[in-house]
């Protein structure tokens, strides 16, 4: 990691006493991170360079955490950490020129406080593009209001280059501008940039957020992003047997969104699609009067959830096929607070649609919500079996997109609502798939829509609602409610 | 000396006064885990074994622990004073439920020994009168212990009786564990003797005549022996010639045999009790008439003499008439019998009024083939390692018989059709579907029996991630028969630059006891297994991902099917299927995504950041420094400018590392577009119809890869290979400079293995099936740029091995018990249990550099 700072003008010899070092020795600290060293490439009476050289040793940062059994990915020692500006420069920026970034100055008072004429490179800053910017815009969206002359150069990557620029920019900042403030500005924004931290974020971050943003931060107009991006905790290290054996099929790591756009099928912020569609489902199994409800992909607890605080539930059961998405389940809904009573209600359990699991059998409903796109159509027959053959509840709620519906979201014709869909039905082949399944298990099944229904398209999303032959229908059915 | 006959596996419940010595007998006459005694789980759950408000707890516990003994088969024996009725009646309870004899075994002392003893005891403080209350209740039960259910009832006097009585463990009379076979066993026969008589002749037996012409005993050179399912009576048109055939066999020890339902309605009938005589029984009675009375008591006591089933070949073997569950394989009970008479029913008849019975086969999960007949088929079908042999004969379909070990059926047609079936003979409905899995098949703690190593344990937590893995990500189970095993790195060189080097392999095969090892080529690329059968196949990843779209895959299984072909490999292995183990080419096919994230970055990242610090330092390196105001810190000699030397040179080595890792991946790289650019090398061989290869040495292996290679060199890729004798030290130095000659070339290494492919365990070394040794300069992409810096180097050889070769190990011996369970033809998720293994194994957290 290198970065040089570059004051120019006539009082240019004076950058040595504003950063307390000596332009003329060579200084080296040890700090956590790994070594800096402080050097002078250039000191005229016009232009003086202060380069700060971080090395930093991968091999040591694993060996550490092998140590402690975490963080066992194929790709530790293969890293752009020694390389590209990150929090760790950010770290030794404000350690070694820490009285330079607070903008305090004993023999040069009046220049530390004045704006003056900065050069300062970094040559890989971290920058990928985000759903709306490239790299290199999103670097002048964060300096240039600033007051920042940006210059951010790109590099293509890849074999021969051949795989267009590099999420990386030399990034080269010119300007007149306090240098406590330009150090606050690199201290906060490189790792933005980086999107990462390499510490684990507490609480005393926001403090230092407010300090180091003091003067420039409030009036930013991507403050929002700055601030997200900064208090965002460190990427969880400790990785579980699922991770590990997707590292084995090298495969990385979705990373997450950078975009608040488009992580809405968060919980957090439900679409109203979202909450229509758990409308419908309640109202399905409302209907049918089922009070033990089976969630099969249950996921991280949505409709758990809403099954919770009904009353008329009194048994639930979540299922989920991954351990990590089932604890999560287990903290979202916070069942450490919740009443003994309700706590009784719920189990979380791990298993598959595909494998056939007796525990299953025996329930007033099992949903099947937006699952069964995600399996590969070879392997319907065995969810089939499994949840209509075995498990036989009276009743299975199930949706799923409805495929003619995907052109008024501009989906070209055969591309899918989300990457891990195997397949996306029309309305037609839905129809004719659970009716065959309703007649081959003995079931009823009866076809909504879920959302705002086009006259052509239909609604966005198609329920099914199945009843076992032997069940009744349910009083009050037909008769409008 | 008394000595008192107990089965084998049994409930022994003590019954006698505290005081009447018992825990001393117990200790005594048993082994030390095999007597649970109340005042022990009185003290487990109390801390006091004499806190009588305990006692129901105790009694949970000491019920629970007995059940969870008797469910594995283990004789145990109950030290209370039992005294009660209430308490034997919930132990000879707990019996039943586990399918075990209970047996009472009473200590009936004189009341004032147990009195003086009691006194002398100061953790019991209570006087006389419960003893005489305990002694009373004893008195009057003893006469009533055989009525309360006990099939065995010692009781034991005298102190001296006590003191001298001698436990004598009685094998159980299903018990034929030590009868190893080989051995035929023969369906339901209902009186067809003519097929049997062809049955027995084309199974290889010489059937021998009385004066009279009549069958009476048929003997096999080989030494093979018949085993009866039962059934061999009724319906048909000889019922006594065939109870002839078999008393003589059985007679003779040619044959073993357990009873129908049939024979058990015969007893009835010839004991003179009120049966109906339907079903067929009519004719055997009618044949019986004509036989002399002896004739007639024999067949009475041959029939009561039958074990209603049996357990053979250590345990894997299992022969019922109807069948039987895993839990009932060696036990004795009502129910079992019952189970094994009539098969798993309901007590409802169906609209032919026949009764209803159970599909216990389809919920089967034992290791033990179980053989039976009872009900008609028109094929043999196996379920789950089950195989129902009443295919019908004396319904007009044909008398089968079962050649074990073998696992091959031998069929005779039926002579005509003897008897009208009430029911069609039409095939079973409702079986369970042949690609059904379960939950239970992979989940949770389990232990995998494999022919290589014996048991694998998976842990729940590694079945947890395999699951999830198995169900979102991998094809479908069926066209996942095999999941590669991992491959531990070569031992850390001890050679200066090198983290491995191949000289470490040759050293430690010749101390495993290899002398011959192939070196081949290791390919950069991924992993694939490649299946492909008539119609449908794939092409998939060490986690059982598809490489390509289902479009491209069918292109590539086309052409790999084509190659086979024109490469005369279905014929000669006489297979229309195959399994092969390969690397598919380039990497970036399948991790360009891990490229493009990571490792490209990493190469870019350096180039930008790099030159601008050598540049600086330089400069630096290069000022005039006025040396008055130098303060020399470390009092370093330096001629002029700052003293950036040793930084400047690590800097300056950095970026010839970063360019050296920077052309290392790249070497792997090409574009691909469909299946142009992908190449597939060949290696191994698993497994064709009826077949596994692990067994043939290297050089077959890659010898059918080179007919590949041949009949399609677009698409197959040689593997490059070299034999090594270990001991050799020519040899060995060929090898190394092999070695050196492929990595400095680019190649990312080479995999050194036993030449015989699978070898034996040499003097408790087991040898690990390949060891990988890989290039200097590949590894940068593994241990990173700056790796082959001497400090960096030194620390990353301390490095650990053996979770790895450990896990290599178990998960080579999980693949090869998946191919072979595959070849063998068993079901779905039986091989399916072992390639999930396999898949659970690899998510264990080691060291992924390895």
């Amino acid at each position: 990691m290198f970065l040089t700072l570059t004051m120019t003008g006539a009082d240019a010899p004076a950058l040595g006493h504003l950063l307390r070092k000596h332009p003329d020795r060579v200084q080296t600290f040890t700090l956590p991170v790994g070594a800096a060293t402080v050097f002078y490439p250039e000191s005229t009476p016009e232009r003086v360079t202060a380069a700060l050289l971080l090395e930093v040793d991968p091999i040591g940062m694993v060996k550490r955490r092998l140590k402690s059994r975490e963080g066992l990915s194929l790709t530790d020692y293969v890293t752009d950490r020694p390389y590209a500006a990150s929090s760790m420069l950010a770290v030794a920026l404000g350690r070694v020129f820490n009285t330079a970034l607070n903008g305090r100055s004993e023999s040069y008072p009046e220049l530390a406080a004045g704006r003056v004429p900065l050069e300062i490179r970094t040559p890989a800053v971290p920058a990928r593009a985000t759903s709306r910017h490239s790299g290199a815009e999103l670097v002048r969206q964060l300096f240039e209001p600033l007051g920042w002359n940006v210059t951010a150069a790109t590099r293509d990557f890849g074999p021969e280059g051949s795989w267009g620029p590099a999420p990386y920019v030399d990034l080269t900042l010119t300007g007149r501008v306090r240098l406590a403030d330009a150090l606050s500005q690199l201290y906060v924004l490189l790792p933005v940039l980086d999107n990462a931290k390499h510490y684990w974020v507490g609480s005393d971050e926001v403090a230092k957020l407010v300090r180091r943003g003091e003067g420039w931060l409030a009036s930013h107009p991507e403050r929002e992003l700055i601030v997200r991006r900064y208090l965002k905790s460190r990427r969880d290290y400790v990785e579980d047997a699922t991770a590990r054996l997707r590292a084995l099929d090298d495969a990385v790591d979705e990373t997450e969104p950078d975009d608040p756009a488009s992580g809405e099928e968060g919980a957090e912020a439900p679409t109203p699609l979202k909450l229509l569609r758990l409308q419908a489902v309640l109202d399905a199994v409302r209907e049918v009067g089922a009070r033990r409800v089976v969630d099969l992909g249950c996921g991280e607890g949505f409709y758990l959830r809403a099954l919770l605080d009904d009353p008329a539930i009194v048994e639930i059961v979540g299922v989920d096929v991954s351990p990590r998405v089932l604890e999560y389940a287990e903290r979202r809904l916070g069942l450490d607070r919740r009443s003994e009573r309700q706590v009784a209600k719920l189990s979380l359990w791990q298993s598959s649609a595909t494998y056939r699991d007796d525990r299953l059998a025996g329930f007033d409903a099992i949903l099947l919500v937006e699952v069964i796109e995600h399996l590969d159509p070879d392997r319907i027959d065995a969810l089939e079996a499994s949840v209509f053959g075995a498990a036989r509840p009276a009743h299975v709620v199930l949706t799923t997109p409805n495929r003619d519906y995907n052109v008024v979201y501009g989906l070209p014709d055969g591309t899918w609502r989300h990457p891990d869909h195997r397949f996306e039905w029309t309305r037609a082949e839905f129809a004719a798939w659970a009716q065959t399944v309703g007649d081959r298990f003995g079931y009823r099944v009866e076809l909504r829509g879920v959302g705002a229904v086009d006259a052509v398209l239909g609604a966005p999303t198609q329920l099914a609602l199945f009843s076992r032959d032997d069940v009744a229908e349910p009083p009050g059915r037909g008769e409008g409610r | 000396m008394t000595a008192l006959p107990v089965p084998a596996l049994s409930l022994v419940v003590l019954v006698g006064v505290s005081g009447s010595g018992k825990s001393t007998f117990a200790a005594r006459a048993f082994a030390p885990y095999e007597v649970l005694s109340s005042d022990y789980c009185r003290a487990l759950v109390s801390g006091d074994e004499t806190d009588q408000s305990a006692s129901a707890d105790a009694f949970d516990v000491l019920h629970y622990i007995v059940g969870k003994r008797l469910d594995r088969g283990l004789l145990t024996v109950v030290d209370a004073t039992n005294v009660s009725r209430e308490a034997r009646a919930s132990l000879v309870q707990l019996a039943r439920d586990h399918d075990v004899l209970p047996v009472a075994i009473v200590l009936d002392v004189p009341t004032q020994v147990a009195i003086q003893r009691n006194a002398g005891r100061a953790d019991r403080p209570f006087g006389e009168g419960p003893i005489k209350r305990q002694a009373a209740q004893l008195r009057r039960s003893v006469r009533g212990l055989g009525r309360e259910g006990f099939r065995k009832v010692h009781v034991l006097t005298s102190v001296d009786e006590v003191d001298q009585a001698v436990i004598v463990r009685e094998r159980l009379l299903n018990d034929f564990r030590d009868q190893h076979g080989p051995f035929d066993v023969i369906g339901d026969v209902h009186g067809c003797l003519d097929e049997l008589v062809l049955l027995l002749d084309r199974l290889g037996y010489l059937v021998v005549r009385d004066s009279a012409g009549r069958a009476v005993d048929a003997e096999h050179p080989g030494g093979r022996r018949v085993v009866f399912v039962g059934d061999l009576v009724d319906r048909g048109p000889s019922s006594v010639g065939v109870l002839r055939l078999a008393m003589g066999m059985t007679a003779a020890g040619h044959a073993l045999a357990v009873p129908g339902n049939h024979e058990a309605k015969l007893i009835r009938a010839l004991d003179g009790r009120n049966v109906q005589a339907s079903h067929g029984l009519e004719r055997t009675l009618a044949e019986l008439a004509d036989e002399p009375d002896e004739f007639r008591v024999q067949v009475r006591e041959w029939c009561r003499s039958l074990v209603s089933h049996l357990v053979l070949d250590d345990g894997k073997l299992v022969i019922a008439h109807a069948g039987l569950k895993q839990a009932y394989h060696g036990r004795a009970s009502g129910r079992v019998r019952s189970f094994a008479l009539y098969g798993d029913t309901t007590g409802e008849t169906d609209e032919y009024g026949l009764p209803v019975r159970l599909p216990w086969a389809e919920e089967y999960r034992g290791r033990a083939l179980v053989a039976y007949g009872h009900t008609p088929t028109p094929t043999l079908d196996w379920v789950n390692n089950t195989l129902c042999l009443d295919t019908g004969c004396v319904f007009g379909g044909k008398l089968s018989a079962l050649r074990y070990p073998e696992r091959e059926t031998v069929s005779v047609d039926a002579l005509g059709v003897h008897y009208e079936p009430v029911k069609p003979l039409v095939p079973q409905v409702e079986q369970r579907a042949a690609d059904e899995l379960r939950l239970d098949d992979v989940a949770g703690r389990r232990s995998i029996e494999t022919s290589t190593m014996g048991r694998v344990t998976i842990t729940a937590e590694d079945a947890a991630g395999a699951l999830e893995v198995m169900s979102r990500f991998a094809l479908h189970p069926r066209l996942v028969p095999y999941l590669p095993p991992t491959m531990s790195p070569v031992a850390t060189a001890k050679r200066d630059g090198y983290l491995e080097h191949p000289a470490e392999a040759f050293a430690t095969y010749a101390e495993w006891g290899v002398d011959r090892v192939i070196c081949q080529e290791k390919h950069m690329g991924s992993r694939a297994v490649v299946f492909v059968r008539p119609g449908d196949g794939a092409v998939y990843t060490r986690t059982g991902r598809t490489f390509f779209g289902a479009e491209l895959t069918a292109k590539l299984l086309d052409r790999v099917r084509a190659a086979v072909a024109s490469a005369g490999l279905d014929r000669e292995l006489g297979s229309d299927w195959l399994l092969l183990d390969a690397e598919l080419l380039p990497w970036s096919a399948k991790a360009g995504s891990l490229l493009r994230e990571q490792y490209a970055p990493v190469g870019a990242a350096a180039a930008m950041a790099l030159p601008p610090a050598v540049a600086a330092l330089r400069m630096a390196a290069a000022r005039n420094v006025d040396r008055g105001e130098v303060e020399r810190g470390d009092g370093s000699f330096r001629s002029a400018g700052l003293d950036v030397g040793p930084l400047l040179q690590r800097t300056e080595s950095r970026l010839a590392n970063a360019s050296a890792y920077d052309a290392a991946w790249q070497r792997y790289v090409w574009p691909t577009s469909g299946l142009d650019g992908v190449q597939l090398a060949v290696f191994q061989v698993l497994a064709a119809e009826g077949a596994s290869f692990a067994g043939r040495d290297h050089q077959w292996h890659l010898a059918i890869a080179d007919r590949l290679v041949e009949a399609d060199p677009g698409l197959f890729r040689t593997t490059r290979r070299l034999a090594v004798e270990v001991d050799d030290a020519e040899s060995v130095a060929a090898g190394i400079g092999w070695w050196e000659e492929l990595t400095e070339a680019g190649g990312e290494g080479m995999v050194v293995k036993p030449l015989a492919n699978r070898v034996p365990v040499t003097k408790g070394r087991r040898p690990q099936p390949g060891l990988k040794v890989r290039g200097r300069e590949y590894l940068r992409i593994i241990y990173g740029p700056d790796y082959t810096e001497p400090g960096n180097l030194e620390r990353l050889r301390n490095r650990n091995l053996s979770r790895k070769r450990s896990l290599a190990l178990r998960e080579y011996a999980l693949g090869l018990e998946a191919v072979d369970r595959l070849v063998a033809g068993e079901p779905l998720w039986r091989v399916h249990e072992a390639v999930f293994g396999v898949l659970a194994l690899e998510s264990e957290p080691v060291d992924p550099r390895l």
